[in-house]
């Protein structure tokens, strides 16, 4: 029992961080209607940015998260200025190969400046820790925590800001959006910005569980797909819900299943879901 | 026996009624237009017709066959043709090559005719391309059949579009708004060859918006207004009808026709 | 010179370079190795773009495909003891028949649908590899395949006779790749890529038609795979990986997309260009990566496209100059034939 407790632990843990990775996929999705395959490459950069500033300037977990933070929004920006909306016409699949481009870039640029290892990232918060007779680390509670606290925040942004609300209309009605004067490149940039920040926070949060390398955005976006497609494109409520279902079925597979077949638990649940409803499992019926 | 019977036509998208319980009779070789305010339903009337939308309720029975439930693609080979209101025609490719492929549905060639390049598949190939030329000619542009789309006028992509439904060989052609976006010239042009397509056998039906054109062309006019018919009758009739006047014509429109 | 190198000339220079090639290489395996490679790579590579630039859907399942007839070759060969040939022929039947069942599910999903779900069914492929050690051997691949058996008194145990060999069935994959495009079917397949819902109004049945162009798409990859394992004798999981479908369609993109000759130019560019940047391997996507985004952004049919809209243009203003009549004229003639570059 004690075994369960501690596994829906880690589940909850790994469901935060595909949850803050599945929140940016899906807002993108949600208003520009592209599935950015290189979402997966802001995690990557945003993991690399907090290990290398702190290794670099010496500076304290937090301090190193903010300039990850910083970096990566901008270059979600830039990513979204120089590649997708020069794409907004082409035909969907220039988006997805663009992106697989941008996927590679980013994996060989890391390789190539702090090489091809895996680096482990220290954190303040490394001791172990009990509570309720589990024993656990203290990163994995701050995981949990700062997690729930980003999404809070997303939400009160969403809902109580001029540009959030503008976010969420385009999402919901592009032509709707367009009518009422929504200046779609600050949205379009906006949600960019907010995707970016989401994914440096994920990966910064995890990468001293999970360690950081050059493939480490593989798997994750691999992931936050199915988790969106769980929880259906453009749907942030669909991500948090998708995010944990995942998370905690994947760590309690890998302990009373198998543990080499982890991996693909999340994608033969994905298999078996779209296979039953092509457009995802909460997708809105468009017609 | 009625060509197309439409009877108790609903479609409602979530909350949404689109189309509201329609009957309606589409006569054999005429023309017939379906009018009405942006938003009234028409391009989803078309949509239940051929197949896109599966209606909610209600039923179409084409010469004799119920086709409410059949899928686009078999509608086709039944003699129902449709443009759509914006043409989705493949701009990097000649005039041509786009409306070969219109013949498709009435070849039989496959893979294996493909790789082997059999007797039948250089048939049907010959086939496929004279009858292109044959709608092209009949459309009137023939001096553009190698041109690429995209640098072809809009009017002519109307046409090209209009080439494309022809060579399916239908019974009945669906034109979704055919004189949008094109000066008023072209649209009596346009109006003649929707002419020339009835007399031709073919059935039209056609939406449009602009009120000169159709009156001076339809043979019946049905009226939609939220989804629901509020008239039907001939150019004379609609004009007159004190429901659609106040529903839909209005002061400006009205001035417009007469 | 624009006459010269296009149409039925340059296919039989083509071919005639590629039958002489060797000849100049006798003493050098590692070039033949590398163009036979290449060649593998373009029959793959050919089946994505009929599924991809001619039917518009994109397939990120391809290195799966791939890998499943490179394993199919490998584990008959070397497991049971079978005659390549055999196994070669059954490696597509299983790439085949795996296809269309897949195919049948995974084409209910549309556009971007369609794509995750086969990148994550590729990535299925590649996780079952590498996990099912007592078949696949795991992580450490299947070594000992090999090589093709001798067909009388042919013998395949050279670098020139492989050459020759996996010529042959480039010649013959690409000669019906051209068949598929150019005929009726093909058209269809274009029909589908340039837009969905008119294809249906036309009377195509789309679903039907994705999944038979999906079918013969994978066919390639199987018989590319199958012919891959004999050449190299030794694969891992890694062939199944991410890594190899981007390559694919790196190749595919720069090449161009929905052309006939793009998977040529772009396998060929690539894979020699590596080869002279082996140093630079590791980090070679550094360059490769902005090089796809720019090519889709600024010329989304590649360097084949590019080369061919700049002919068109040229001959176009030619052609303007003639006469009207005359135009029609040989348009009755040359249209069916001279319609896909
Ligand atoms: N696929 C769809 N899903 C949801 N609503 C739709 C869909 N298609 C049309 N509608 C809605 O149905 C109504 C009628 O639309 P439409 O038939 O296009 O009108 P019209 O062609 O007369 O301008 C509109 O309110 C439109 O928003
Ligand atoms: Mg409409």
């Amino acid at each position: 029992m004690e075994l369960f407790f501690q596994q829906l632990l880690n589940g909850l843990t790994l469901g935060s961080v595909y949850i803050l990775v599945g929140i940016g996929l899906t807002l993108v999705f949600g208003i520009l209607h592209v599935p950015n395959f290189a979402h997966g490459s802001l995690y990557l950069i945003g993991g690399y940015m907090t290990l290398m500033t702190m290794k670099w300037f010496g500076v304290h977990y937090f301090i190193a998260i903010i300039m990850s933070i910083i970096t990566v929004a901008l270059l979600a920006v830039l990513m979204e200025r120089l590649v997708f909306n020069p794409l907004r016409d082409a035909p969907a699949i220039h988006d997805k190969i663009a992106a697989i481009g941008m996927v590679l870039f980013f994996e060989a640029l890391v390789s190539l400046m702090w090489g091809t290892e895996y680096h482990r990232m220290q954190t303040p918060f490394g001791d172990t820790i009990k509570i309720a007779g589990m024993s656990t680390s203290a990163q994995r509670i701050l995981v949990i925590a700062v997690a729930a606290m980003v999404v809070v925040l997303l939400y009160l942004f969403l809902k109580k800001t001029m540009i959030g609300a503008s976010i969420l209309a385009m999402a919901q009605n592009r032509e709707g959006a367009f009518l009422v004067g929504i200046n779609a490149n600050a949205v379009a940039m906006m949600t960019f910005a907010i995707s970016g920040v989401l994914a440096a926070i994920a990966a910064s949060l995890a990468s001293p569980i999970n360690l950081v390398f050059p493939a480490m955005g593989h798997l994750v976006i691999l992931k936050a797909f199915v988790v969106v497609i769980i929880g259906g494109m453009g749907s942030i409520p669909g991500a948090i819900i998708g995010g944990m279902i995942l998370g905690i079925s994947e760590s309690l597979g890998a302990t009373y299943i198998s543990n080499d077949y982890k991996d693909m638990i999340a994608f033969l649940l994905l298999i078996i879901i779209m296979t039953a409803r092509p457009k995802g499992l909460f997708a809105k019926e468009v017609y | 026996m009625a060509f197309i019977k439409i009877e108790g036509l609903t479609k409602q998208f979530g909350g949404l009624t689109a189309v509201n319980d329609v009957d309606f009779e589409i006569e054999k070789g005429k023309i017939t237009a379906i009018i009405g305010p942006n938003g009234a339903g028409k391009s989803t009337f078309f949509n239940l017709i051929s197949g896109f939308h599966r209606p909610t309720s209600g039923s179409i029975i084409f010469e004799g066959i119920d086709i409410t439930k059949t899928p686009v693609h078999i509608g086709a080979k039944l003699g129902i043709a449709r443009t759509f209101q914006t043409t989705h025609l493949f701009e990097q490719s000649s005039v041509i090559d786009n409306v070969i492929v219109g013949h498709r549905l009435r070849t039989k060639s496959n893979l294996f005719d493909a790789v082997f390049r059999t007797r039948r598949e250089k048939q049907e190939e010959q086939e496929a391309y004279d009858r292109a030329i044959e709608a092209l000619d009949f459309v009137g542009l023939l001096d553009l059949v190698n041109r690429q789309v995209a640098a072809i006028s809009q009017e002519s992509k109307k046409r090209v579009a209009i080439a494309l439904a022809l060579a399916t060989d239908p019974k009945v052609m669906f034109l979704d708004e055919p004189a949008a976006g094109i000066n008023p010239d072209e649209t009596d042009n346009l109006a003649e060859l929707m002419k020339k397509i009835a007399q031709s056998g073919i059935t039209v039906c056609t939406i449009e918006h602009k009120m000169q054109m159709i009156m001076g062309l339809a043979d019946t006019i049905m009226v939609l207004n939220h989804g629901a018919k509020i008239a039907e009758g001939t150019p004379e009739e609609i004009k007159n009808n004190p429901i659609v006047i106040e529903a839909y014509l209005g002061g400006d429109a009205l001035a417009e026709v007469n | 010179m624009g006459k010269l190198l296009t149409g039925r000339n340059g296919i039989l220079f083509m071919l005639g370079l590629s039958i002489l090639f060797p000849l100049f290489f006798l003493d050098n395996r590692y070039v033949l190795y590398v163009m036979t490679t290449s060649f593998i790579f373009i029959i793959a590579i050919y089946g994505m773009n009929l599924l991809a630039g001619y039917t518009g859907q994109l397939s990120l399942a391809h290195a799966g495909f791939f890998a499943i007839g490179a394993y199919s070759v490998g584990i008959l060969t070397t497991k049971a003891g079978m005659n390549f040939w055999l196994a070669l022929v059954l490696a597509v039947i299983i790439t085949c028949v795996i296809g269309f069942a897949l195919g049948i599910i995974a084409l209910r999903t549309r556009e971007h649908f369609f794509a995750i779900y086969t990148l994550i069914v590729g990535y299925l492929i590649y996780l079952l590899i590498d996990k099912w050690d007592g078949l696949t051997g795991g992580v450490r691949g299947l070594i000992g395949i090999p090589i093709p058996n001798s067909i009388g008194p042919i013998e395949f145990n050279s670098a020139v006779s492989m050459y020759y060999l996996v010529l042959l069935f480039l010649v013959l994959s690409i000669f019906i790749g051209v068949r598929i495009v150019r005929s009726l079917t093909g058209r269809t397949y274009i029909a589908i890529r340039n837009s969905e819902e008119l294809a249906q109004t036309l009377g195509i049945n789309t679903r039907t038609n994705k999944l038979v162009s999906f079918v013969v798409s994978v066919a390639y990859a199987g018989l590319a795979g199958g012919l891959y394992a004999s050449l190299t004798r030794f694969i891992g999981p890694e062939i199944a990986g991410i890594e190899m479908v981007f390559n694919f369609l790196v190749y595919l993109i720069v090449g161009g997309i929905g052309t006939l000759t793009g998977p040529i130019v772009g396998t060929m560019l690539f894979i020699w260009l590596t080869q002279f940047l082996q140093s630079f391997q590791e980090y070679r996507m550094l360059i490769f990566g902005p090089i796809l985004v720019v090519i889709v952004i600024f010329y989304p049919t590649g360097l084949a496209g590019a080369f061919y809209s700049l002919k068109h243009k040229w001959l176009g203003n030619k052609e303007q100059k003639k006469e009207k009549i005359s135009e029609i004229e040989s348009m009755k003639k040359t249209s069916i034939q001279s319609r896909e570059v």
